[in-house]
């Protein structure tokens, strides 16, 4: 447990910085386990309150489930809700059979652009983590984007002593990660230590599957799993040598460096 | 797939709060790899993960095909660098974390790169660790970096440092070649006074005391890397250390009004009484707030992020720093550091940077650079040359003075508190280790200020409810600059149209001390002149008044009336108007500058401008000014 407060502590600490430097700040929910997780800890650095906007990038392909999730954390938790979609895209009949990196680009990146670009935000909280995939292994707590969202991962600000980047020129904006260093057993263990509330999309109910991840319906698949409790979740990854992404179809070949690089989450 | 009968939110998963055996938690450790570029440290690294059977099922497979197909070698570097240019050109550019489960133990592995080019991300990644693996090319020797590093390493205050001479298998296993560098690099350590815990001779490649012991080197006896990690102690605080919490931020988001921040050193529990510096404003801990938590917490220890609630409701700012009385941070505006530069334009003397010290922020210049250290030797040259740069990647021994007192520490009693970035423009470019705290001439009156602060008695009536009263803070607005300006004449009126418009201000001249309060000085005492009349500044303050002055009477340089005057009644704020016959040579201290003599009737509509700006005047009669501060 204690190890779990030391990543608590710092989380909160990064939060509160954020709070602090960003007039127009928002974080991004997407309802899967992280960024619920992150979500809670807002609450515990501002005390029960989410002093900011919460941006979901609705692609119109998530599972049903995961809305009504959102729509009932917002209305009990009081949360500011901030909806995003790129709708000409959309219009213009935009899936996956078209790609993945062409679909996630258009509805997830650029649905985030329209965004950020009609709010004006120049922080944004994530919830990505180091452990998830390799380039995410390589970013920083307060991590800089130009004005096209680009990450330019060759010449990234120093970061120590939990001195962060906070002030950059204007058109710009800073990418927040505060769970950057949990791993997913930590994210289950935390949300058992705090009984977070979660989707049971995570569970087995009953067909000996369940998802480990959650995306849009056409591209995330769930695992084979009997697990139907978070203590069987942990014993299960505990086990597990499989990646935690195995079932999201973005991440094959170099698919995340290039969609990270253009401003991908 | 299907998707009907998921949407129930009866399921919705709650947690089941038994914690079985298997699934207990796991102790946490973040361990650096650093040393030159090319010496092995992602090899080293994958070696271990493929060894100890660590990485996700068919990465190494996956790895090895596209090698494959690619027609080049395999290289166990391959497996942690992502990018796509870091496996062109084989090296790492930047930090990487990835996460190893041994023995019961969660460690964080932070792969920093050797190259010289990417000094500031080896930096940022040994910045966070406890210990570090520091990796040395057999064939090749100890290099510039392994050096740099290894003086990095003790400046970012990393103190268990395992050595790792790989590439063994390129000198043959000799065990001379071995110690030749074994004794060549603890001699080096020994000069920073870091002991290294092992030195452990290891190919990499070919998987020689990685994870497994060595059958090519039996006359080695100590552990294998693999054991090493283990031997690493998680850093607990070692002895009860006085507190130090800066404060990072007040909340008002409900009733409560609640301080934040990171407790830095040692424990704070409700009913101590604290004191803030710089501002040395003082208050008993009511409370400790939390979400979620149940019983309430009464106490808190070093790392954490908590919220407190003060008996009485005085104004602190982020930045100050908590401590208890009888143990306080030091205060200056000056201090001797060791720092080094990771600037894209080298630092420069006098150039203005911001000075980011746990949660303070403040500008400050560099007035002094005393020497260089070259790392590859650790001596420093100054001769008879001047240093007036600090080059990237160099490490220097600085005086650093900011332009408003900081309370920091020494680094080598409090880390947190003793440390701190320098900020060019918008980039974090350097950071430094205090060594020590330098007197600055106001260093007796902020002494004498601290004392007399703390054994202040007072009234029921507070500075807030004198502030909402009279429309406006009390501050002093000070006239500086040569003699025949028109100085006392514009003071004279400054008074006459603030009280004409119902504000509470008082023209206070230093003539009208000599022949009273300061009866008793010989001619010519100057700073105790300048004392009293900061003490008497001091008092019509605590009364809420705007205090108007000209520099006049005092026969010192005003710069140094200025600091003096801002001390003795800080933090109430202080408006310092320069007048001149001549445009140009203005002090930066000035915060209004008027080339005269002009019209006196712009003159004083433009100070009365600067003080509703800053917040200090309402900007009607009747409404509480916006600027904030308590005595």
């Amino acid at each position: 447990m204690k190890h779990l407060r030391q990543l608590e502590d710092q989380s909160v600490y990064i939060l509160r910085e954020a709070y602090k430097h960003f007039d127009n700040l928002a974080m991004l929910w997407s309802m899967g386990k992280d960024s619920t997780v992150l979500l809670w800890l807002a609450r515990k650095a501002f005390f029960g309150h989410v002093p900011f906007p919460l941006m979901h990038i609705d692609t119109s392909y998530k599972i049903p489930a995961m809305i009504e999730y959102r729509d009932r954390l917002a209305r009990e938790w009081r949360l500011n809700l901030v909806i995003g979609q790129n709708k000409e895209a959309l219009a213009n009949g935009m899936n996956h059979t078209m790609g993945r990196i062409t679909c996630c680009t258009a509805l997830k990146t650029e649905g985030m652009k329209l965004l950020l670009e009609e709010k004006g935000y120049t922080g944004i909280i994530l919830g990505v983590r180091a452990d998830e995939e390799s380039t995410r292994a390589k970013e920083r707590y307060f991590s800089p984007r130009d004005k096209n969202n680009d990450w330019n991962f060759r010449d990234q600000p120093p970061e120590l002593w939990d001195q962060f980047k906070t002030s950059f020129p204007p058109g710009t904006h800073i990418r927040i990660h505060p769970l950057l260093d949990w791993t997913e057993i930590n994210i289950w263990e935390y949300i058992r230590l705090e009984n977070i509330p979660f989707m049971d999309l995570y569970l087995d109910r009953g067909d000996g599957t369940r998802y480990r991840s959650l995306g849009c319906a056409p591209c995330t698949s769930p695992i084979q799993s009997s697990a139907r409790t978070v203590d069987e979740i942990i014993a299960e990854l505990r086990e597990s040598k499989v990646a935690e992404r195995a079932g999201r179809a973005q991440d094959e070949g170099r698919g995340m460096e290039l969609l990270r690089k253009d401003g991908y989450m | 797939m299907k998707v009907g009968g998921w949407n129930s939110f009866e399921k919705m998963g709650t947690c089941n709060t038994m914690i079985t055996e298997s699934t207990q938690a796991l102790e946490r450790m973040n361990i650096v790899m650093v040393g030159h570029v090319d010496h092995g440290k992602s090899t080293l690294l994958g070696r271990l993960y493929a060894d100890t059977g660590s990485l996700p099922e068919g990465k190494l497979e996956k790895i090895q095909a596209i090698c494959h197909q690619q027609g080049k070698e395999f290289e166990y570097a391959f497996l942690f660098d992502a990018f796509l240019e870091e496996q062109q050109q084989g090296i790492t550019i930047d930090t990487a974390r990835t996460f190893f489960k041994w023995e019961g133990r969660q460690y964080i592995i932070i792969d920093a790169p050797g190259h010289k080019e990417f000094l500031k991300n080896m930096v940022s990644g040994a910045a966070r660790a406890e210990a570090a693996l520091l990796v040395i090319d057999a064939l090749e020797g100890v290099k510039e970096q392994s050096k740099r590093h290894g003086l990095l390493l003790s400046m970012l205050g990393v103190r268990q440092v395992t050595v790792v001479v790989n590439k063994m298998d390129l000198v043959g296993y000799r065990q001379d070649t071995f110690e030749g560098i074994e004794k060549e690099y603890r001699e080096f350590l020994s000069q920073l006074k870091v002991t290294p815990q092992f030195v452990i001779p290891a190919s990499a490649k070919q998987g020689d005391n990685v994870a497994q012991r060595s059958q090519r080197m039996p006359w080695h006896t100590g552990p294998t890397v693999l054991e090493t990690l283990g031997r690493f102690s998680v850093e607990t605080a070692r002895k009860p250390r006085p507190l130090r919490l800066p404060l990072q931020d007040v909340y008002k988001f409900d009733a409560r009004r609640i301080l934040v921040g990171r407790v830095a050193s040692g424990r704070i529990k409700v009913g101590d009484r604290v004191v803030f510096s710089p501002s040395n404003k003082t208050g008993v801990v009511q409370s400790l707030e939390a979400f979620n938590v149940d019983p309430t917490p009464l106490q808190a220890q070093s790392g954490q992020s908590i919220g407190i609630t003060l008996d009485d409701q005085i104004f602190v700012e982020r930045g100050e720093i908590l401590s208890h009385e009888d143990s306080l941070p030091l205060v200056s505006t000056t201090f001797r550091a060791n720092l080094f530069w990771l600037g894209r334009r080298p630092l420069e003397l006098r150039r203005p940077y911001l000075v980011r010290l746990a949660t303070r922020e403040a500008e400050c210049e560099i007035s002094a650079i005393h020497r260089i250290v070259d790392a590859t030797n650790l001596s420093g040259f100054n001769g008879e040359e001047v240093k007036t740069t600090v080059q990237r990647n160099e490490v220097a021994d600085v005086t650093v003075r900011a332009k408003s007192p900081l309370a920091f520490d020494v680094c080598a009693d409090f880390e947190n508190t003793g440390r701190f970035v320098l900020v060019d423009e918008y980039d974090v470019a350097g950071g430094g280790i205090i060594t020590e705290m330098l007197r600055d001439r106001e260093e007796r009156l902020r002494v004498e200020a601290r004392q007399r602060d703390f054994a202040w008695v007072q009234g029921n009536v507070r500075s807030e409810d004198r502030a909402t009263h009279y429309g406006h803070r009390a501050a002093v607005v000070l006239l500086i600059g040569p003699a025949t300006t028109g100085k006392a004449f514009l003071a004279k009126k400054l008074e006459s149209v603030l009280v004409a418009e119902g504000r509470y201000a008082y023209l206070l001249d230093a003539e009208n001390l000599r022949r009273g309060l300061d009866a008793d000085l010989r001619e010519g005492d100057a700073t105790e002149t300048v004392r009293r009349y900061g003490e008497v500044a001091r008092l019509l303050i605590d009364t809420g008044l705007l205090v108007i002055s000209t520099t006049n009477p005092f026969d010192l340089p005003s710069d140094q009336v200025v600091q003096a005057i801002k001390t003795l009644v800080h933090p109430a704020p202080v408006l310092t108007v320069y007048m001149s016959q001549e445009p140009g040579d203005c002090p930066s201290e000035a915060d209004l500058a008027f080339t005269g003599p002009e019209d006196f009737d712009t003159s004083t509509r433009q100070i009365i401008e600067s003080l509703k700006q800053k917040g200090i005047l309402a900007q009607a009669l009747g409404s509480k000014p916006a600027f904030q501060y308590s005595i």
